[in-house]
């Protein structure tokens, strides 16, 4: 009788643990997070930018996506300004066809890296709440800002404002 | 044959209505945002062709001197 109130304990707990875990798990990456490790995914698509120690933006985009387009031209800029002093600009592609994203990134010639999350496992464990969602991490891996959606100048306006807190040790909160 | 207390019955039975209730929430069912490459796709467009849609608007409205009710439900019937 007391094993099998303590086998029916542990069940319960064991199926406890796995709710929370799910949960946790569907969770999204907010600031002050940390931002999971890009390595640890099996991108494809190019070589992995050295990211260490620096102020990284990941930005999640697709080919279908408008603003994702729009928001090219301002990440090529932001890496070609900031790049110098420590800022590295990652696109991840969620794109399912790899022709689609081979043909998008030939098309938009970014100067940033890109690469393809074809398997979406990055894309799924960030839970991004929107296309395109950009993060914007610090020298130590956390997470500082999220933007989601690109919504033009006024976007690359406060990226920048913020690349800059991070770059020159005054980033603000959280 | 052994009989188990009915308290933990009752637990197992909620911690299996939670599991089961946690495939129903609304991050388990709905499109990602990352998977809405099919919705994103120009067929899905309800008004591919907003010029051509405006002008057969304007010729209904020339024709039947009536304007709007485009994308209102029903038949004429009156059931709804």
């Amino acid at each position: 009788m007391v094993t099998s109130r303590r086998t029916y304990l542990q069940f319960a707990m064991a199926i406890g643990v796995a709710v929370a875990l799910a949960a946790s798990a569907l969770a999204q990456v907010a600031p002050g997070a940390a931002f999971p490790p890009l390595a640890a995914d099996g991108l494809a698509g190019g070589p992995l930018p050295d990211t260490s120690g620096k102020v990284v933006i990941v930005d999640f985009w697709a080919s279908w996506c408008a603003p994702c387009k729009a928001s090219f031209p301002a990440y090529s800029r932001l890496q070609g300004e900031f790049a110098a002093r420590g800022l590295v600009v990652v696109g991840i592609s969620v794109d399912e066809s790899p022709a689609a994203y081979a043909a998008f990134v030939a098309r938009l010639k970014p100067s940033f890296a890109t690469l393809h999350d074809s398997k979406h496992a990055l894309v799924a464990l960030v839970q991004v709440p929107t296309m395109p969602t950009s993060y914007l991490v610090d020298r130590e891996g956390k997470v500082r800002f999220v933007h989601a959606g690109f919504h033009g100048d006024a976007t690359e306006r406060e990226l920048r404002s913020e690349i800059e807190g991070l770059l020159g040790g005054r980033a603000g909160a959280p | 044959m052994k009989r188990f207390p009915k308290k933990l019955i009752v637990l197992a039975g909620l911690a299996a209505m939670a599991l089961a209730a946690g495939g129903c929430s609304t991050s388990a069912v709905r499109v990602r945002p990352w998977e809405r490459a099919a919705l994103a796709d120009e067929v899905m467009n309800p008004n591919p062709d907003p010029l051509g849609a405006a002008m057969s608007e304007h010729v209904y409205f020339s024709r039947a001197a009536a304007s709007g009710g485009q994308g209102v439900g029903g038949s004429g019937c009156g059931c709804n």
